[in-house]
């Protein structure tokens, strides 16, 4: 009889993923065992201190060079250095996020209630206003997921890293304390369609086995470039995996989710989806189509042309006639969506060429990520009596009755459109001239058409313009309403989150070799393949 | 021919290896002064003569150094940085003669006029940003003439111009100021383009813009006649020359220390100085495009003399002169090397009496609470006998009065251009004939006849700051003349840097044009005895003929600017206008409609029902499916 042979595991360079999880498993166990008025004073430092450890430890892996060079787990994760730069990134988003977090009055306080319910109310009472403490656990099992899912090397490791990530996070939208029926309303969207998606990336990758006859990715690369590349099982598969993928990065025509659910979440929440969830997905896509459908680019690049396009258009022209600034902000998150498209496509054309793209994307996705959250930060802040004043008339005037916030909402918003000086301009740069680079390559697939999808992009970049100065003409040259929204006094977490969304929004925007450099770094040594 | 101008060599150490110092002196002195504003109140002036001053002993320095040299040897280039390293442009001065002659006179008057301006300006609370703007344009003015290729001339020549600028609009608080500021820039601005475009062309022909590049020409060909007349058109602006003249006049709204300064004896003659510096390479004796610089002098001569006969303002009727003045220099500066020693003689006299005529204006001004109208001066000489003297020796050194300076530069001019030029030369002759007749009435109405002053009135003597530039100027309109033009001093000191006639002219006491001028002044002057001296002179100025109305309007010259330019002008940009009303912010306003409207439509996609998303996925889905098989078979 064959024995089972024992898994080899490199404890070391999983470490920070453990980590994570273990906090994770440890906080459910508080959940279980500690009294309540106990639990978040137990969940906060467990929380940010598992999260800065497992930054230390991928900062120890990069710093003393130990950057893997093969698979670990048995070919199931690859921590190579793209991952272990994605990993800090969301990382670091993910401690900030948790910072938002703990700000009283975002989370209810038992979210099976009916909204208005004498439930509710003694739920509310019971709780002291400190809401579900389960918040959480759930948040580092999603940063878990998180890790894994731009890490995995196969196919049935990334979906389990799919349904970590998801699972979690389908719950802490319909948390929101106010305004709940549309927080459980997104929550109940999200779920339905987050797992119509994930059954397409289920039934791809069993396609995708019935071609290759494994789910590794690397294993899938080699088969394509033997085997009969037009199988239609093969493209089927293929496109059924997109699908998968697609959805969690928010690409047309697969974002009709994103603008619901980033309302009805918890804004919190909605600052950790639209920093973490988006690094984590572009660094799966990036790795899915580069390690494993490698061999394939003359396929799939030209479909991928047309969603990248797609994406920024319907991004930025949906954005026009939003009223919500989460809304807005979600189709903003769209649009900057395809513009990382746009990245992902320029990196297959020569090996120099894919470490010059790769950088640019993982450039963009670390700036993208900060100014995303500080936006966030600052919509916490301005409020009505029943919640968040969402609606974009409340913020009429806003530079008039708090300058300091006014402003630097309006800086970021400057960033998200791309204005020079500011991080989101070297971002949008760097993906541009990485794209046409690309095209310019002999042998390259898409030649020509890359810079026509770079025409796309300014053009959808110069509509998004429209709806961000609009926002900062509201804001700064309106007359405020009488019974305009009350800014909230930040607490020290919310000003320091901000503090450092600006600052790295404003540094790199002034030194983008700061983060260049390290994005640099991490890509030459490329995926392992 | 004539002998070929010599050779350029680099040059180091020195005062002239340092000349660079010329032009940081004054340049420093404006930026103190800007810079430090209000605190440089008190001692502002004091800096800025003394940085001209500094600026003028290094010009003497530097010029007793180069005479020292051989003759072949006194043209030193001084090479300071690269400047333009992708075009091979590199920034340096030359130091010639023709270059030192122009940097004595800039910071020999230049250093007077600052120092008469002390007291001309003293009661201004402005007075230290006069100087700082002096300063400047000392600097400018400095760099236009010592660059050592044609960028860092055309940046001095736009330094001049913004210098002009700022100090004809000094009183800005002036409506009439700040539209001669206006009207002096925009016009100037037509004759920069000839001067840029020209500049491409030299450097797209001989890929370079540096003096020691180029190579002399003997015959000209289309392309050097192009840029010949390029250059002109350059030097019509910066100089008043017609058809660029019309500035000139209204530029008199500035202080009279500038209308002096910048407006007489430096600025405007730099036209002069760029088409005798670009003679040899573009302007060859003989060429079309010579020609054309002399047919421009001409014509401004005589524009310019018949402006200045109806001219009841002062210092318009010296406006009208400096014009003609500079027409004898452009005639003179179309006749070769013969022509050049003479017109820059002129230049250099005509610099000290014609600013020795402005600051005696200036003078009469300052005793008269600023009246211009002569019709309200008169017997004005014993009430203010320094200022009459002065003035009237400059007046004698004008009309080109035997012995003075103006008699022997002028009539070199004229003498010259009846040998290439029998028409250019005889009207010349007629030019200084009117000449006698408007400098007289000038200089009949202010100082001789009955007393037709405003009542508030009291006439006095300027003070010495004042009075002393004066006489030092008087004295060089006296003598500067016979000891440049006799025994051909200045032409053989030019020599090497704009070339030898074939044959060196020899002064001529007793010639027939001589004689013929003579009497023709003599005929001019009379006349206005009789007219102002003698007879009443109205306060009010009466109708005149229409030929009197003519020139009062400076023959129209505006009248045609507004008529050819400024008009059609108007049309074109408002036919711009309502294209971009119209056309563009139509198209522009019609895309934004569309994409806010189709943004609305496309908004209805998002129904909010889970169930449509879905099938939005699926639909996806299967679109993708569908694209990567259809990519796959082809």
């Amino acid at each position: 009889m064959n024995s089972i042979p024992a898994p080899t595991i490199e404890y070391g360079t999983l470490a920070p993923l453990l980590v994570v999880f273990a906090a994770a498993v440890i906080g459910v166990l508080v959940e279980a065992f500690a009294p309540r008025y106990l639990r978040k004073a137990i969940h906060v430092p467990l929380t940010l201190l598992s999260l800065l450890g497992a930054f230390a430890l991928v900062l120890v892996q990069v710093l003393r060079g130990r950057v893997s060079t093969t698979a670990s787990a048995m070919g199931a994760v690859a921590v190579d250095g793209p991952a272990l730069f994605i990993w800090g990134v969301i990382l670091v988003l993910s401690f900030v996020c948790v910072l938002l977090i703990n700000d009283e009055g975002h989370f209810v306080a038992s979210a099976a209630a009916v909204p208005g319910s004498a439930d509710e109310e003694e739920a509310e009472s019971m709780s002291g206003g400190v809401g579900h403490t389960e918040v959480y656990p759930l948040v580092l099992f999603a940063v878990g997921g998180m890790l894994l899912f731009p890490a995995s090397h196969d196919l049935l490791t990334m979906f389990v890293a799919l349904e970590v990530m998801s699972l979690p996070l389908y719950l802490l939208c319909g948390l929101a304390r106010r305004r709940r029926l549309l927080s459980q309303e997104a929550s109940m969207k999200y779920f339905l369609l987050g797992a119509f998606s994930s059954a397409f990336f289920l039934y791809g990758t069993a396609m995708v086995y019935g071609y290759a006859g494994t789910v590794s990715l690397p294993g899938i690369n080699q088969a394509l470039a033997v085997g009969a590349s037009l199988d239609p099982l093969l493209m089927i598969g293929l496109a059924l995996l997109g699908v998968g993928l697609l959805f969690k990065i928010g690409a047309a025509p697969f974002q009709a989710w994103k603008p619901d659910v980033y309302q009805g979440a918890p804004t919190p929440i909605t600052a950790l989806m639209a920093s973490g969830t988006l690094v984590a997905a572009v660094g799966a896509v990036l790795r899915v189509f580069w390690v494993g459908l490698g061999n394939l680019d003359w396929n799939w690049r030209p479909v991928i042309w047309v969603v990248a396009a797609l994406t920024m258009v319907v991004g930025s022209v949906l954005a026009i006639t939003q009223t919500e600034i989460k809304r807005m902000l979600a189709y903003s998150s769209i649009a900057h969506a395809g513009f990382l498209l746009v990245g992902v496509m320029a990196t297959f054309a020569t090996p120099e060429q894919n470490a010059v793209s790769l950088k640019a994307v993982l450039f963009y996705l670390a700036v993208y990520g900060f100014t995303t959250v500080g936006a966030f930060a600052i919509v916490t802040l301005v409020r009505d009596p029943g919640g968040e004043a969402g609606h974009l008339s409340r913020w009429a005037g806003l530079g008039k009755r708090a300058p300091v916030l006014a402003g630097v909402f309006a800086f970021f918003l400057l960033a998200f459109a791309g204005i020079p000086l500011t991080s989101g301009f070297f971002g949008k740069y760097a993906v541009f001239a990485a794209a046409l680079n690309s095209g310019t390559q002999p042998g390259d697939s898409m030649g020509g058409w890359m810079a026509g999808l770079v025409v796309v992009g300014v053009v959808a970049s110069a509509v998004a313009a429209f709806f961000y100065v609009r926002v900062i003409v509201l804001m700064f040259f309106s007359e405020p309403a009488a019974d305009g929204p009350a800014i909230a006094v930040p607490t020290a977490g919310t000003v320091a989150v901000i503090a450092l969304a600006l600052l790295v929004t404003v540094g790199v925007g002034l030194y983008p070799e700061s983060v260049l450099g390290v994005a640099d770094d991490a890509a030459s040594s490329l995926f392992i393949r | 021919m004539e002998s070929e101008i010599a050779q350029i060599t680099q040059h180091t150490g020195g005062v002239i290896g340092n000349a660079w110092l010329m032009i940081a002196f004054p340049l420093l002195g404006a930026f103190i002064l800007l810079v430090f504003n209000r605190l440089t109140d008190r001692w502002g002036h004091l800096l800025g003569v003394a940085m001209s001053l500094a600026s003028f002993v290094v010009a003497v320095l530097a010029f007793f150094e180069l005479i020292g040299l051989g003759e072949a040897e006194r043209r030193r280039a001084v090479h300071l940085y690269e400047f333009i390293p992708n075009l091979d442009i590199n920034m340096g001065l030359l130091i010639d003669p023709l270059s030192i002659s122009f940097a004595l006179l800039i910071t020999g008057v230049g250093s007077l006029i600052h120092i008469y301006s002390i007291g001309y300006m003293a009661h201004d609370e402005h007075r230290r940003r006069f100087f700082a703007y002096l300063n400047l344009f000392v600097a400018a003015m400095l760099l236009l003439v010592l660059a050592d290729n044609y960028v860092g001339l055309f940046i001095g020549w736009e330094g001049v111009g913004l210098a002009s600028y700022l100090l004809i609009g000094f009183w800005q608080f002036k409506p009439s100021a700040a539209v001669a500021a206006k009207k002096a820039f925009v016009v100037n601005r037509v004759g920069d383009l000839g001067l840029l475009v020209g500049m491409f062309v030299i450097f797209t022909t001989y890929q370079t813009l540096s003096f020691a590049e180029l190579k002399p020409i003997e015959v000209e060909n289309g392309t050097t006649l192009a840029i010949g007349l390029l250059l002109l058109l350059g030097a019509c602006g910066k100089s008043a020359q017609l058809p660029l003249q019309s500035w000139l006049l209204d530029a008199m709204e500035g202080p009279t220390p500038v209308s002096a300064l910048i407006h007489a004896a430096t600025m405007v003659t730099a036209g002069v100085y760029l088409v005798v510096r670009s003679g040899a390479y573009f302007f060859p004796e003989g060429s079309g495009a010579a020609l054309a610089v002399a047919i421009v002098g001409a014509a401004t001569l005589l524009a310019g003399a018949i402006i200045g006969c109806a001219k009841d303002d002062i210092k318009k009727g010296l406006a009208g002169s400096t014009m003609s003045q500079i027409g004898y220099m452009m005639l003179g500066a179309g006749l070769g090397p013969a022509g050049y020693a003479f017109a820059i003689g002129h230049l250099i006299t005509h610099g000290f009496f014609k600013a020795d005529l402005f600051l005696g204006a200036g003078s009469v001004m300052h005793g008269m609470n600023d009246e211009v109208n002569m019709r309200k001066y008169g017997g004005l000489r014993k009430y203010m006998p320094l200022t009459f003297w002065t003035f009237f020796i400059g007046y004698l050194a004008i009309i080109g009065f035997p012995l003075l300076s103006g008699y022997f530069t002028k009539d070199g001019i004229i003498e010259t251009a009846i040998e290439h030029n029998q028409v250019l030369g005889w009207l010349a002759v007629l030019g200084a004939g009117i000449t006698g007749f408007y400098m007289s009435r000038m200089v009949f109405m202010t100082f001789f006849g009955q007393k037709r002053w405003a009542e508030d009135a009291h006439p006095h003597e300027s003070p010495t700051v004042m009075t002393v530039p004066l006489i030092v100027l008087s004295i060089g309109a006296i003598f500067l003349g016979g000891y440049l033009v006799l025994s051909n001093r200045l032409l053989l000191f030019l020599a090497p840097a704009v070339g030898r006639p074939e044959e060196l002219p020899t002064f001529h006491f007793v010639s027939v044009p001589g004689i013929t001028t003579l009497a023709l002044v003599a005929v001019g002057a009379g006349y206005a005895w009789v007219r102002y001296a003698q007879a009443e002179v109205p306060v009010v100025q009466p109708r005149g003929s229409f030929v009197t109305t003519f020139a009062r309007r400076d023959l129209y010259g505006d009248a045609l600017n507004e008529s050819l330019l400024m008009r059609p002008g108007q049309w074109l940009t408002r036919i711009a206008v309502f294209f971009d009303n119209r056309g563009v912010d139509g198209l522009v306003n019609g895309l934004a409609a569309g994409i806010g409207g189709s943004s609305g439509r496309l908004r209805r996609i998002q129904t909010g029902f889970a169930r449509t998303y879905a099938l939005s996925i699926f639909i996806g889905a299967a679109l993708l499916t569908g694209a990567l098989l259809l990519v796959g078979t082809i």
